[in-house]
């Protein structure tokens, strides 16, 4: 098993249906009679599975389509799916029209980055804590943690911006930072709490035998051999903050130069005469960083969020 | 090593910064909103005692409204979420080989920032241009452009279609893992004692993915509620109020009229809510899991 399928299957507990790619029966010619389908049923199949992936993708097509197209275009009636002299001028113009987009991708990035070392910092100890010692009031905390998971921080607005105006923090970074951390600890305590169960104690009862103290069992040993759970906990946190940062930095942040790029681009939409194409080509500017690093790790990507969700 | 006075020290020790983190971030602004429920607190420097004088207010006001229309929308939208997402699950599961392109193209809605989702319906849903409007127009079913989002009814469905569409990636991908944990030699028992693929299905595969279900419509249900974005985004809360929520009537109270106050009530009753879907889903996992060992 590659240290990758390991990591897929561990974070999964024992009864979550979370099934790594690895583990697909291979579709040889030799399919087994109880697999295979008549041509009526395959074609109703394909039909009813395009119609679903039709479903999801049809915004992403038209975005990307709408980005092509001149306004003019876009303007005309009737509508036409496909453009007409497309080109990429969107792309050009976006620039200037939104001048502050780089400064938005860079600050929804940025946010992302820094929830995520926060959260990471203390999700780790207290997964452990919850992993490996019997205390009272464990059960209590645990499921706190969970119940924590179930508020949206829009029920919390009004006294959380008493407490960032009280900090001091309106109008920077943190007002957009520290509360949405708060919405990314239960899952992940759960899910690095789950894989370090699956963690076996003896090197650590060898390691308090050859007389190492806890703190550096908890660094030196523990640490290193959960360390692709961390990796999936951080994921999973960084695409979940990303995808919800808009209330607070809504909220919190006056500032345009500091806002998100959900934030940045809804005052741009917002607009009386939207310009479509360029708040199109805007967007999947946007989106393409995170997007093409979900494609090369949506495996660990499903396997936390699915069990996070889940898995309790 | 871990049962010992110190041992418990250490795991407090450990557990405290995310204990502290919580309680401040949540654990104390949850009191707040109690206590501000009671109070007339706004921009003004001076708060005082009202007593339940928001609470009558609220429910004097068209409150009973919003909570039904909110009951309406969320549960429209989980049910379509379960519907779709387990047609989805079972869909993908039969008919498409490859696992790892079938997640690549089915998670996008889930990943990217929600508002970035819903401009792209902004536009698919205007009426003189969008591809929507058109379509129902090209198939003779409406006989003009239909502007969905500027009339109360369609903007209702179509916040709920917005919000199905992000929901969808999530409930199909779980869905999709519980079908495949389902045992394979349960087909293959029941395919040897002559048992048709719908009769399979009927007996082995949906009573297996019940748990997972409910499990998940529960779950569905808590963040739906929740729902803020899509509706903000795309009518905020309009045409006249009929696409309000309780979330977007809390918001638009607190923080667009500055009625910290009045929002606070409002708030506390979304948490009498939450709290009631949260009893069920503890409920549920107990027994699933209870069931599971």
């Amino acid at each position: 098993m590659t240290s990758t399928e390991s990591i897929v299957r561990d974070v999964a507990t024992e009864d979550t249906p979370v099934v790594p790619a690895t583990q697909a029966p291979p579709r040889t010619s030799d399919t087994p009679m109880i697999d295979r389908y008549g041509p009526v049923e395959k074609a109703l199949l394909y039909a009813g599975a395009g119609l679903f992936l039709i479903f999801i993708l049809m915004p992403f097509i038209e975005a990307g389509l709408v980005s092509l197209k001149p306004l003019s275009h876009l303007f005309s009636r009737p509508y036409n799916f496909f453009p007409e002299n497309a080109s990429f001028d969107a792309y050009v113009t976006m620039w200037q029209s939104v001048p502050l987009l780089g400064r938005y991708i860079a600050n929804g990035l940025f946010i992302a980055l820094v929830q995520t070392a926060l959260a990471l910092l203390l999700i780790v100890p207290a997964s452990y804590a919850l992993a490996r010692f019997e205390f009272p009031g464990h059960g209590l905390i645990l499921g706190g943690f969970l119940a924590v998971s179930m508020f949206s921080g829009a029920v919390l607005l009004i006294p959380l911006y008493r407490l960032m105006r009280t900090f001091g923090i309106l109008n920077t970074y943190w007002a957009m930072i520290i509360p949405g951390t708060a919405f990314l600890l239960p899952t992940g305590i759960w899910l690095l709490r789950t894989y370090m169960l699956r963690i076996p104690r003896e090197l650590e009862e060898a390691a308090w035998v050859d007389g190492a103290g806890r703190f550096y069992i908890f660094r030196r040993v523990v640490l290193p051999l959960a360390m692709p759970g961390v990796v999936v906990v951080a994921l999973t946190a960084f695409i979940t903050s990303f995808a919800q940062q808009f209330i607070f930095a809504l909220t919190f942040n006056s500032k345009s130069e500091l806002m998100p790029l959900s934030v940045g681009l809804f005052s741009f939409f917002g607009r009386q005469e939207v310009i479509w194409n360029e708040l199109m080509a805007a967007s999947i500017t946007g989106i393409a960083p995170v997007l093409v690093m979900f494609v090369f790790l949506q495996r660990y990507l499903v396997a936390g969020m699915t069990a996070g969700a889940v898995k309790q | 090593m871990t049962g010992t006075r110190s041992a418990i020290t250490f795991a407090w020790l450990l557990l405290l910064p995310a204990l502290i983190y919580i309680l401040t971030i949540v654990g104390y602004p949850l009191i707040d909103t109690i206590n501000l429920s009671f109070t007339d607190a706004s921009l003004r420097p001076t708060v005082n005692f009202v007593g339940w004088e928001n609470y009558q207010d609220i429910f004097n006001a068209e409150f009973g409204g919003i909570i039904v229309r909110t009951i309406v929308w969320t549960t429209f939208s989980v049910g379509l979420k379960i519907l779709i997402g387990t047609c989805g699950a079972l869909l993908l599961n039969a008919a498409i080989p490859g696992r790892t392109l079938f997640r690549i193209l089915t998670m996008p809605p889930w990943i990217i920032p929600i508002p970035i989702g819903v401009f792209a319906w902004g536009w698919l849903y205007n009426g003189q241009f969008g591809m929507i409007s058109a379509m129902l127009e090209g198939l003779g079913l409406t006989s003009g452009p239909t502007e969905f989002l500027a009339y109360g009814n369609t903007a209702f469905w179509s916040t709920i279609v917005t919000d199905v569409w992000i929901g969808v990636p999530m409930v199909t991908m779980y869905l999709l893992a519980a079908v495949q944990s389902i045992p394979k030699d349960l087909y293959e028992a029941a395919w040897t004692d002559g048992a048709g693929r719908f009769y399979r299905f009927r007996r082995i595969t949906l009573p297996m993915l019940l748990p997972a279900i409910a499990t998940m419509s529960t779950l569905s249900l808590i963040f739906t509620f929740n729902s803020f974005d899509i509706i903000w985004i795309l009518t905020g809360g309009g045409p006249r109020g009929q696409t309000t929520t309780m979330i977007i009537d809390t918001y638009k109270t607190a923080i667009g009229s500055y009625k910290y106050g009045a929002g606070a009530a409002r708030a506390v009753m979304i948490c009498l809510f939450l709290s009631v879907f949260c009893y069920f889903y503890f409920r549920l996992i107990n027994k699933v899991s209870r069931q599971g060992a």
